[in-house]
């Protein structure tokens, strides 16, 4: 059963712009006989489509011991299966004109092409294929594990905040897989091996466990079509496990770390506080801690830049940070980099006071106000880029969400509250569920 | 999934009969005051993408004052006419419009992006701040801070360094030699003087392109164009002859304790007017175009493993033409990374590339092309590009024709003439095995 969402119903009405999409429909959601779910996002503008599928399966998901798999696996779906040579999914695509990738995070892996729309066909036989019928030789299994081991090389090892952020996150998460780096620990990685990959691959590709999203210049119809033809026909896995994470014991004490590194140019301090995530038919918590990070940190008019950068000068940048798409408790964090000749300590007494006299005063109706206007007017520059709403609704169905809350989001973003605001930053910031960081030069000495 | 084999083979064989692509109909638009602009009308979302870039960027630094474009530039969002910085901030969210400022070696850009409703107040404010930067002295001072926490990052960071060491070697002292964001003694020594002169530098008529995409007419745009830029001076600052290329064969290591060694590799390129361009350019496709499938990344990553990403480029700036290419290997490898790319480079002169992969470098750049325009902000960006290289209106119709008439006599005799393996200069930044500094 396809559903077409009126795209309308999920902007507020304001004065400018929602009369002239109203009426328009621009997602379709339906789900297929073995319960693989679809998302269609339209835009006939171009003739273009790009096409993804989802897995309910990323990093935080992999056995204990085997750090890294997730991504691993993702790179090795690109060598052959039962029906592809080795590259030739990716060979296809480029000899039609497409594009393809894949990525993977904590909480999912997915793979996508953006192709002219009347390949999508093309594109559905394999990645549906590829769902079921891996075929690795042992080459493949030792040299991508290299290739791998250079990748996290590039992205943490030869970046000292990287590896900055990878200790605080296993700082942050004792009893949860969010503390693992998505990329593995390197002495993991390197034992990984073609049981480990094939055992998560049997596991988790399957699809009940997938999404299937397509965004472009489609027919939900066709798409529907195709769908039960390719993906339809593979049978569901009714072995599939629960996505049952070990959850955080309560954080009764604050936590404190300190990485020194001589690559590093410009010292900084963060600070992290474990919180809760958007969840599904409850995600009013979550647009408060949006709404909070927006006010204190969302750029030149928010509360700390204010502060820090123009009034007391003390740091050339400050940011508050917090991501509600995650299946489990996400982190509230700030950072604040220290202008020249301000210690650290300094920067975090400083970010400290600051945050105590933003509860003092309370929220600045009028920023609230402006950040809400906002808000709106990003939905209607979204659909200039409809494979950017398509991620939102791959990120969202992996992250426990629906597409009804997903749809519900702006609203629940217009109705919040400066008092709740106020509630959800007393109830989340509180020092003694804190994680703090400084990030130092080697040869900088502690005060 | 027994019929697979067969659906790909189909749909493989059809591939080089591209669909019909919908046109981007680009129309040149001439305001009564006589500033020129290209506009793609598109009415389905109320917004328009506006691009505005200035030939010249960041080699108009005046001598001594490099890094003062790269500041002013940062500048510009710090306030204009009445309002200081952070009234300009909240002016600028209460209409939930957006303007962003670039840099690069050949030209200042600004890209605005607003909504149909609120259209005239984005403009005026917009207007302001081409026309009226504050620049006050507070603003400076704290963007300059900016700007140096940025630099000494950039001085611990394996890609810059090697970026600003190739740089130096290639152009020497032409501006193209040395980082647009000047160095911490150049940004530390510069006054609001100089930022003043630099905005002076670089907006003016003589030099101004425009793209427009979105919601709104060819007379709404002219009459935009007359108010926002209407009033520019006609001429800036003289933009500086063509740089010499002095890349020589050899390797540079600039040590550096970090795991993994980062190398920029490059020789000398060709012109973007070049007749040969298109030739080249589907060769690099072959070669190390960023596709999984290019020669440098089967050879050094899929086969090897080597590294997670090997890629080569064409650089057709202004004034001086490069190609260049990066790879990141670790330490203990990263020799042998540098020894493939060396085999490769050699291979490309001794035996050309296969016919079949000139059909598939075809078939994807062709393909590939219309991907690029999905967006208004990404076509008004893509029309400005044009206009600043010289291409025709008519040329994205074109374009697919000119990589299509490319044959394999003409890749093939275009890279026994560009390609140098002598000449093939790596700069490689961390603590290698095996490779030593030899030119």
């Amino acid at each position: 059963m396809i559903r077409r969402i009126a795209w309308a119903s999920a902007l507020i009405s304001t004065s400018w712009a929602a009369a002239a999409i109203a009426g328009e429909e621009l997602v379709s959601s339906f789900t297929l006989g073995n319960g693989m779910q679809v998302v269609v996002v339209e835009d006939h503008r171009a003739p273009v489509v790009q096409h993804m599928v989802w897995y309910r399966a990323g990093s935080a998901d992999e056995p204990k011991g085997q750090s890294g798999v997730a991504h691993y696996l993702e790179h090795l779906l690109f060598k052959a299966t039962e029906n592809l040579e080795s590259g030739e999914i990716s060979a296809t695509v480029a000899a039609n004109g497409g594009k393809d990738n894949a990525f993977t995070s904590h909480d999912y892996t997915a793979y996508y092409q953006r192709i002219a729309s009347d390949r999508l066909e093309l594109m559905m036989s394999m990645e549906s294929d590829r769902m079921v019928n891996i075929r690795l030789t042992e080459r493949d299994i030792e040299t991508e594990r290299e290739v791998i081991l250079e990748e996290r090389n590039q992205r943490t090892d030869n970046n000292p905040r990287a590896l900055f952020r990878e200790q605080s996150q296993a700082v942050q998460y004792h009893n949860h897989r969010y503390g693992v780096p998505i990329i593995g620990w390197r002495h993991e990685m390197e034992t990984l091996d073609m049981e480990d990959a094939l055992s998560f691959y049997g596991t988790y590709y399957a699809p009940n466990n997938a999404i299937l999203v397509v965004s472009g210049d489609v027919d939900p119809d066709e798409v529907n079509r195709l769908a039960e033809q390719y993906y339809g026909v593979i049978p569901a896995n009714p072995d599939l496990p629960e996505r049952l994470r070990t959850e955080e014991p309560p954080q009764t004490a604050a936590r404190r770390l300190t990485f020194k590194d001589a690559r590093v140019a410009q010292p900084y301090v963060q600070r992290s506080y474990l919180a809760p995530e958007r969840d599904s038919g409850a995600q009013e918590q979550a647009a408060a801690l949006f709404l909070l990070a927006e006010l204190l940190g969302g750029g030149t008019t928010s509360y700390l830049a204010n502060a820090l950068q123009f009034d007391q000068q003390t740091a050339v940048y400050t940011g508050a940070f917090y991501s509600g798409m995650s299946l489990d408790d996400t982190t509230f964090s700030f950072l604040i980099v220290p202008s020249e000749g301000v210690s650290l300590q300094e920067a975090e007494d400083a970010l400290d006071q600051t945050y105590a006299a933003f509860l003092e005063d309370g929220v600045d109706a009028d920023q609230l106000d402006r950040i809400k206007l906002q808000l709106r007017a990003s939905e209607i520059y979204a659909r200039d880029n409809v494979d950017g709403i398509a991620n939102r609704y791959g990120r969202a169905l992996t992250s426990g969400l629906t597409v009804e809350d997903v749809q519900a989001w702006p609203d629940i973003l217009q109705a919040v509250t400066a008092e709740q605001i106020i509630a959800i930053a007393k109830q989340v910031l509180q020092p003694e569920v804190s994680v703090t960081g400084w990030l130092m030069r080697d040869e900088e000495v502690t005060q | 999934m027994k019929g697979l084999k067969l659906i790909t083979a189909a749909l493989v064989a059809c591939a080089l009969a591209i669909p019909a692509w919908a046109e981007v109909k680009i129309k040149e638009v001439t305001s009564p005051g006589g500033i020129t602009a290209w506009l793609v009308e598109d009415h389905s979302i109320p917004f328009t993408a506006l691009e505005l870039r200035f030939r010249g960027g960041t080699s108009l630094d005046a001598p001594g004052k490099r890094g003062a474009i790269y500041l002013m530039s940062g500048l510009l969002e710090e306030g204009a006419g009445e309002l200081m910085a952070q009234d300009y901030a909240k002016a600028l969210e209460a209409l939930a419009a957006s303007f962003s400022y670039n840099t690069s070696n050949d030209t200042a850009s600004i890209s605005a992006r607003f909504l149909s409703e609120n259209r005239d107040q984005a403009i005026a404010l917009l207007r302001d701040t081409i026309h009226q930067p504050r620049f006050d002295q507070v603003a400076v001072d704290r963007v300059r801070g900016q700007v140096l926490s940025g630099l000494r990052s950039d001085a611990k960071d394996p890609n810059d360094i090697a970026g600003r060491a190739f740089a130096a070697m290639a152009y020497g002292d032409h501006p193209y030699g040395s980082d647009g964001k000047g160095t911490i003694d150049s940004v530390t020594a510069l006054s609001r003087q100089d930022i003043i002169d630099a905005h002076a530098a670089v907006f003016a008529k003589d030099r101004l392109y425009v793209g427009a995409v979105g919601d709104i007419d060819a007379d709404q745009l002219g009459a935009l164009l007359d108010t926002l830029l209407g009033d520019l001076p006609d001429s800036g600052a003289t933009i500086p002859g063509p740089a010499k290329v002095t890349i020589t064969g050899g390797i540079t290591v600039i040590d550096f304790d970090t795991p993994q060694s980062v190398a920029l590799f490059g020789q000398i390129g060709i012109d973007r007017d070049d007749p040969d361009f298109f030739a080249a350019y589907v060769m690099n496709q072959i070669l190390g175009g960023g596709s999984f499938k290019s020669r440098l990344m089967h050879e050094v990553r899929e086969k090897r493993g080597l590294t997670y990403g090997v890629y080569s480029y064409l650089v057709p700036r202004d004034l001086a033409a490069v190609y260049m290419g990066s790879v990141a290997s670790a330490n203990d490898k990263v020799a042998e990374a540098v020894q493939v790319i060396r085999d490769e480079w050699l291979r490309m002169v001794t035996h050309g590339v296969t016919e079949k992969e000139l059909q598939d470098a075809k078939t994807y750049l062709t393909g590939a092309y219309p991907l690029r325009f999905d967006g208004n902000g990404p076509i008004a960006s893509i029309m400005v590009g044009m206009q600043v290289q010289g291409l025709p209106i008519n040329y994205i119709a074109t374009r697919n024709d000119k990589v299509n008439a490319v044959t394999l006599e003409d890749v093939n005799q275009l890279a026994a003439e560009l390609m140098e393996p002598e000449g093939l200069h790596f700069t490689v930044v961390g603590r290698p095995v095996g490779l030593e500094t030899s030119n």
